[in-house]
């Protein structure tokens, strides 16, 4: 416990420091900001074209596949914004300063997330809260204790799952430095997945993102609860609630996975 | 002529050579294509055909345009960065055609990486999915043309938003702006024919569909006769209204650059 | 004395990848640092010098727990680089000197405040410290300045500054001044020699620059190709070395080369000529009544082998 508050602490610290290194280019820091809140609208676009064509999709409500919409950028972009920096690692070993981190009294996940910290990414966060906060106002949910709980429960568990991602697939740049982009398959793809129910996936697919790439816990189970929807494919109803476990795994992984890329790094050097 | 081709050339062998990104970027375009496929799918599930398209047409259409993406997924050019850094003075001075230099190192570049990202997610594609494509060698052809054109296009394009650059002095919130517009408007997030009648006649009329809408279209044989003339010439005109719009604003920015010394 | 660094027997490996044909690629085992034994104490200023490649950034990789070895044991101030890295950390300051270590687009001040967090220096320990070291190294003109605005000598100045704010055992510096101008130079030399000898801060510096050694080092490894090749002090590292000495003669007029039994003319400039001896072979003397006897002298004198020549013949004879 002690750990995490200093790392947090940290976090805390770094970060502010580059935000205000940051202003010290402000225009552009804010032109990018205002251009990052509507780049999100892209993807609301393509659900609100199709909700255009047809009035439902695999029985989901245009309100329902928007709550999808707003529960997965909420998590999505929580974690681009503090922990994707670290998909950068692979430029940190080409250039060498990966070995700065490692000199430094302190973790090297939460040097290299603080130190690039953008406080401009928070534009897409902004964008994805306001269309939540709209969801929720419309959205026609008998509020129960338990959905609530569930409810709360989705954006954290989100955030870490997805986080979880971007860090493993990182720490897989520790041994092909070129393998970048095959991350992002797996954080915007997931992204990009999970802002519509799982139904309409392909079984293989629906497999893979339950039980590979648990990025269907992120929101599609939970939201079966919250929501009231049956299950078309009739997983047992726990299924529903273990997306908290499901992020605790992912977070130990993640952990894992780190450690052993910055051990593969130090037993080989760049 | 032969100077252009070196750079073409040299272009195309840049990118080839980065072999673990391509496969990555390739795996890439592969799980999004599977993904638009089935969000696709699941509108198929209710209605027969959208805009001219029916099932097979949809699905086809988003294994093939991944390809696409690498094009427009940047809405500017690597010059953005000369200008930004003011390198480009040296590139004024050359006794090369700036424009034509980095239209011939762009084919290069976005040929291959069009041809090389479209097949592959198009071939796994058609090992799940009931895929259409034509055989008549006569329709690949004009495809191929098609394509180029839209290639030819979308640098256009990418090359005006790049000369912006000597105004405002940052290319950044600029070129997510018009990423962001292009990707809509050129049916690389749903086909146009999904639009609602409005936004498709707009579509239609903006310069972005004949970036990947028209090529794509062309390709499942929507087009036939002097119906597909008409769409090359389309393309054409585009071209050429926008590669004579990059001349105009290239030749402002250098007279500005000769005026404030650079 | 107590040792601060331990080295026993330690190795590092590397696998590359060396091109083979058109496609096929060969793995090789290549030793950056072979079988290395090292001990520096408490207090010691040690040159580690050697040519590109030799192995002096590996070792200074493991040492900082950047690296661990393939083999032997690394102590430093008594811990496990592997194992303890965050703790080593908290006890070891290090330079690079073509990569700094401050916040580019903030206040140097700034970065100070920073590292206080980062080492996690209690408030008073750190003002004490900062105020001291500002003092030292005249910082406080630019204190307020953002680091991308400094001079490349400011700049150095800052980052010794912040790898010495948590009160390190141990000072890592590599290639301290490179790029430097020479009054900087002089600066950030005479800083170094007073931090180990007032605050008693071991120091181990990796240099090209052989003057650096010269001023500063009571002690200097050379290592090539992974092995160390001397250790010793300056001193006698050139009487082992530096056994030539080399008489320059300025004759009255300009004459063919002379010839000196025992030594060889290895410059002529005009009337002045450079002739090399092994004192092991002939003495100054002999060489002396030699050149006498032959020609008419103006001037003369003896030039002692500088460190650089020294070096170099180490490096092409290991």
């Amino acid at each position: 416990m002690a750990e995490l508050a200093t790392t947090l602490h940290l976090y805390r610290v770094l970060a502010v420091a580059k935000v205000r290194a940051d202003w010290q280019y402000r225009s552009q820091f804010l032109l990018y900001m205002t251009t990052q809140f509507f780049i999100t609208f892209l993807d609301f676009l393509q659900i609100a074209v199709i909700f255009g064509a047809v009035d439902s999709l695999a029985g989901w409500s245009l309100l329902e596949v928007v709550f999808l919409y707003a529960t997965s950028g909420m998590a999505f972009y929580l974690g681009d914004a503090f922990i994707s920096q670290v998909e950068r690692v692979g430029g940190y070993i080409k250039a060498g300063t990966f070995d700065a981190l490692l000199i430094r009294p302190a973790g090297t996940l939460v040097q290299i997330c603080a130190n690039d910290f953008a406080f401009r990414r928070l534009g897409k966060l902004l964008q994805a809260s306001i269309v939540m906060v709209i969801v929720l106002a419309r959205l026609d949910v008998e509020w129960t204790p338990g959905r609530l709980v569930v409810f709360a429960l989705m954006i954290p568990s989100g955030t870490v799952i997805f986080s979880s991602i971007w860090v493993i697939g990182a720490s897989i740049t520790f041994w092909t430095v070129d393998s970048g982009e095959l991350a992002n398959t797996f954080t915007y793809g997931g992204n990009f997945a999970t802002q519509y129910p799982l139904d309409i996936l392909g079984t293989w697919l629906r497999r893979f993102l339950t039980l590979v790439v648990p990025t269907a816990f992120v929101n599609y189970f939970p939201a079966l609860y919250v929501l009231g929807k049956p299950d078309p494919f009739g997983a047992p109803g726990w299924v529903r609630f273990i997306s908290p476990l499901v992020a605790l795994t992912m977070a130990v992984a993640a952990r894992a996975a780190w450690t052993g890329a910055v051990r593969h790094y130090r037993s080989t050097g760049s | 002529m032969r100077l252009y081709w070196e750079v073409l050339r040299r272009g195309f062998r840049r990118y080839s050579t980065y072999r673990a990104a391509t496969l990555a970027g390739l795996f890439t375009n592969t799980v999004f294509g599977f993904l638009k496929a089935y969000i696709l799918l699941a509108v198929y599930e209710q209605r027969d055909v959208v805009g001219g398209f029916d099932a097979t047409d949809a699905v086809t259409f988003s294994f093939v345009t991944q390809g696409f993406f690498v094009m427009l997924g940047a809405g500017h050019l690597e010059l953005a960065d000369r200008i930004q850094s003011g390198d480009v003075v040296t590139d004024l001075y050359r006794p090369v055609d700036l424009q034509a230099w980095w239209l011939a190192q762009d084919l290069g570049r976005i040929a291959f990486q069009v041809a090389l990202r479209g097949c592959v997610p198009f071939l796994v594609g058609s090992l799940v999915f009931d895929l259409d494509i034509t055989s008549d060698p006569a329709l690949i052809a004009a495809f191929a043309l098609s394509a180029l054109l839209g290639i030819v296009v979308s640098f256009g394009h990418r090359f005006l938003v790049t000369l912006t650059t000597f105004w405002l002095l940052d290319y950044r919130g600029t070129s997510q702006v018009a990423t962001v517009v292009t990707m809509f408007f050129s049916g690389m997030i749903l086909p146009i024919g999904f639009f609602p009648d409005w936004l498709e006649a707009l579509a239609r009329a903006l310069p972005y569909a004949a970036m990947l809408q028209l090529p794509v279209e062309v390709l499942l044989g929507k087009h036939t006769g002097s119906d597909l003339l008409a769409l090359l010439g389309v393309q054409v005109l585009w071209a050429v209204l926008l590669l004579a719009g990059g001349r105009v604003l290239l030749s402002a920015a250098s007279r500005k650059l000769v005026i404030q010394g650079g | 004395m107590t040792a601060v660094i331990e080295l026993d027997r330690v190795s590092k490996d590397f696998v590359v990848m060396r091109k083979k044909g058109r496609l096929r690629r060969e793995r090789m085992t290549v030793a950056a640092v072979d079988d290395i034994s090292l001990r520096i104490d408490t207090g010691e200023l040690v040159g580690y010098i050697g040519p590109n490649g030799a192995g002096k950034s590996t070792t200074i990789k493991m040492l900082t727990g950047i690296l661990v070895p393939s083999s032997g044991t690394v102590r430093v101030v008594g811990l496990d680089p592997q194992r303890r890295r965050v703790e080593l950390a908290s006890r070891i300051g290090v330079v690079f000197g073509q990569r700094t270590q401050l916040w580019w687009d903030l206040p140097l001040i700034d970065s100070f405040d920073l590292l206080r967090h980062v080492y996690r220096v209690p408030a008073d320990r750190h003002r004490a410290n900062l105020r001291r070291f500002v003092d030292l190294l005249e910082l406080e003109p630019f204190l307020h300045s953002p680091v991308r605005q400094l001079s490349l000598g400011q700049r150095m100045r800052g980052d010794l500054c912040a790898a010495l704010l948590h009160d390190p055992a141990i000072l890592y510096l590599d290639e301290p001044t490179i790029g430097l101008d020479v009054v900087s130079k002089a600066r950030v030399r005479e800083f170094l020699a007073q931090v180990n000898r007032d605050e008693g801060v071991t120091i181990l510096l990796t240099t090209h620059d052989l003057s650096d050694v010269e001023r500063l080092c009571s002690r200097l490894v050379v290592i090539d190709h992974g092995h160390v090749i001397h250790d010793g002090t300056v001193a006698e590292i050139k009487t082992m070395f530096g056994d030539t000495r080399t008489v320059v003669v300025d004759l009255e007029e300009a004459g063919p080369s002379l010839v000196v039994p025992g030594a060889e003319v290895v410059e002529v400039d005009g009337p002045r000529q450079w002739l090399r001896f092994r004192r092991s072979e002939v003495t100054a003397a002999e060489v002396i009544a030699a050149v006498v006897g032959q020609a008419r002298v103006r001037d003369l004198s003896i030039e002692e082998p500088d460190i650089e020549d020294v070096v170099t013949r180490i490096y092409t004879s290991g």
